[in-house]
């Protein structure tokens, strides 16, 4: 036993003293705001309780669960086939990212290998996804800094990309293309040459953007040394994709790691960024969206022919096991961890979702910052309401 | 009691002012899942381009509205701010219910957590279906809406069944 000494004693009293004291302090001169959950800054239903002393920021609390519609739970009373109904509409923006891993996983549990030409279509199209995505970010940044303009060019542009998912899936917004073993059908006749003229329409956006906004002086003075991230701290809240390149760490799962999918056969760029702020993760996703366009090009130049769907029994019965697949969503790292027990649907699946680990990080990053800057923070980490609620 | 609030007007006088009413929609945006980008799309992009409809977005708060646009999954943590901020809007008020979500629960039909229709909680007027809908629906939900109000008298709003688009 710990022997405590009448000086000992004291000084705890005291300190408990001096933390009310503090405390009093506090809660005399503050202000709780709170922001959301219908907030037009908060990209839907988050809702963020912040501390305010003066117009610093002393203390924040995101509250999450305003869109949680039970994903896991619902995965384990569906089959496999309608999972992928389901999982579209985790990130409503990039859904074809979703669906990939889900069926990759399933795949990987049956022992079954699509064809290259599917491959490559689905690598395709998960790059499409990717654009539709984060061209909204790109104007949205503009109209959180008070800029209205991006925001219709972002439209604008993205309906190309729309337009494109829409002629080979049939859905704009959540294209359900994938089939455990290969895919629905194969792609419209004259989509290569469409898709052509839209990467350069998107590429043409990204230029606009560079223009508008990046060389931009009120926008600079808004986003340079604001929502500082260092690498280590990122990496010990979990943050992925471009969030962690922006401060500085090379880490591309599409790059890095095996996978069935043809990135691997294209010649692209990881772009990281040594500063970690908010202009960072802005210029970051700018250079990315641009290799997107690229990957796309060089994947529908050298598609392969040959069949789209490999052999696969009609009534899917997953054998027993566990897999764990994930890749470089648009907003970060997605992976599915998927428990079989030999049934229809999965036993269990574990979602792994970018944006609930991103937005982790904020109440450590929104401690000090003032008032507008926190909506500048919420829009540059790039959170997808879906994606952390599940 | 003004000549409004009796609900005894003279017909042309209410001809005129439901056709002021039905052009100067302020459209109270609840952009609450994947309906919301677009929603977000009738509103913010060219080609849709609400606007030349006679609907006003982005009122300064729901006391200023007059339509609100219900887009995505409405939760069960979700249904008291909605209902409180229905509550809010003056009346006339309109609910545009937008995608199979807040009409029926839509794909979420078994979820533990997910409200099966919005319709619970508050009065739709016109029910948007599709998963999402395409913004050229929401835009005839609205022009149908807006021959509706073309159509009511001050007295008689609170009758009639609700639109259902496509139907």
């Amino acid at each position: 036993m710990a022997v405590v000494t009448e000086f000992q004693k004291a000084a705890y009293v005291a300190g408990q003293a001096a933390d009310a004291r503090v405390n009093v302090e506090i809660e005399a001169e503050g202000m709780t705001l709170n922001i959301g959950p219908q907030h037009p800054a908060t990209h839907g239903t988050l809702r963020i309780v912040v501390r305010l002393d003066g117009e610093q920021v002393v203390w924040a609390e995101p509250v999450c669960g305003y869109m949680h519609r039970g994903y896991e739970k619902l995965t384990e009373v569906r089959t496999y086939p309608q999972v992928t109904t389901l999982v579209n509409r985790i990130d409503w923006l990039g859904s074809f990212a979703n669906e990939v891993p889900f069926i990759l996983a399933a795949e990987k549990l049956m022992d079954v290998e699509a064809p290259p030409r599917a491959q490559w279509i689905r690598t395709a199209l998960f790059e499409l996804g990717r654009l539709a995505n984060i061209t909204l970010f790109l104007g949205d940044m503009g109209v959180q800094l008070g800029a209205l303009t991006p925001v219709f060019y972002a439209f604008r542009d993205r309906e190309h990309v729309l337009n494109l998912i829409e002629a080979a899936t049939g859905g704009r917004f959540h294209p359900n293309y994938d089939r455990i073993g290969g895919l629905k059908e194969d792609l419209p006749k004259g989509w290569v040459t469409e898709v052509k003229s839209a990467m350069s329409r998107i590429r043409t956006f990204c230029d606009e953007m560079e223009d508008l906004l990046v060389g931009n002086e009120i926008f600079e003075t808004r986003t340079r040394g604001i929502g500082l991230v260092p690498a280590a701290v990122g990496l010990e809240y979990g943050l992925s994709g471009a969030n962690i390149r922006a401060s500085g760490v090379d880490w591309d799962i599409r790059r890095d790691e095996d996978s069935p999918l043809a990135w691997k056969h294209c010649d692209w760029k990881v772009w990281t960024h040594p500063d970690g702020d908010c202009f960072a993760r802005y210029w970051v996703r700018l250079q990315e969206v641009r290799e997107a366009t690229k990957i796309v090009e060089q994947l529908l130049d050298g598609l392969p022919s040959g069949p789209i769907q490999a052999k696969v029994p009609r009534i899917i019965k997953v054998p027993a096991g566990e897999a764990w697949v994930h890749t470089d969503n648009p907003l970060g790292e997605m992976g599915y961890y998927v428990v079989s027990k030999g049934g229809l649907g999965p036993f269990r699946t574990k979602i792994r979702t970018p944006s609930f680990s991103n937005i982790s990080i904020l109440p450590w990053l929104l401690r000090g910052v003032y008032v507008p800057d926190v909506i500048t923070i919420l829009a540059s980490l790039y959170f997808i309401l879906g994606d952390i609620d599940r | 009691m003004g000549l409004v609030e009796s609900g005894h007007m003279p017909k042309p006088l209410t001809q005129l002012l439901n056709t002021a009413r039905k052009y100067s929609l302020w459209i109270y945006q609840w952009g609450l899942a994947c309906c919301g980008l677009e929603l977000g799309a009738a509103i913010g992009s060219p080609r849709y381009d609400i606007m030349r409809l006679g609907v006003i977005p982005f009122p300064s708060g729901a006391r200023q509205a007059d339509l609100v646009v219900i887009a995505g999954t409405v939760t069960d943590k979700m249904s008291p701010p909605i209902r409180r901020l229905y509550e809010q809007m003056p009346d006339p008020k309109y609910v545009i219910s937008m995608g199979s979500c807040s009409n029926c629960g839509g794909p979420y039909w078994d979820s533990y957590s997910v409200t099966k229709g919005v319709d619970q909680i508050i009065p739709v007027d016109v029910y948007v279906p599709g998963c999402p809908p395409r913004p050229e629906a929401l835009l005839e939900g609205i022009v149908l809406l807006q021959q509706r109000i073309q159509q009511e008298d001050m007295a008689s709003r609170w009758r009639g069944d609700p639109i259902v688009v496509g139907a």
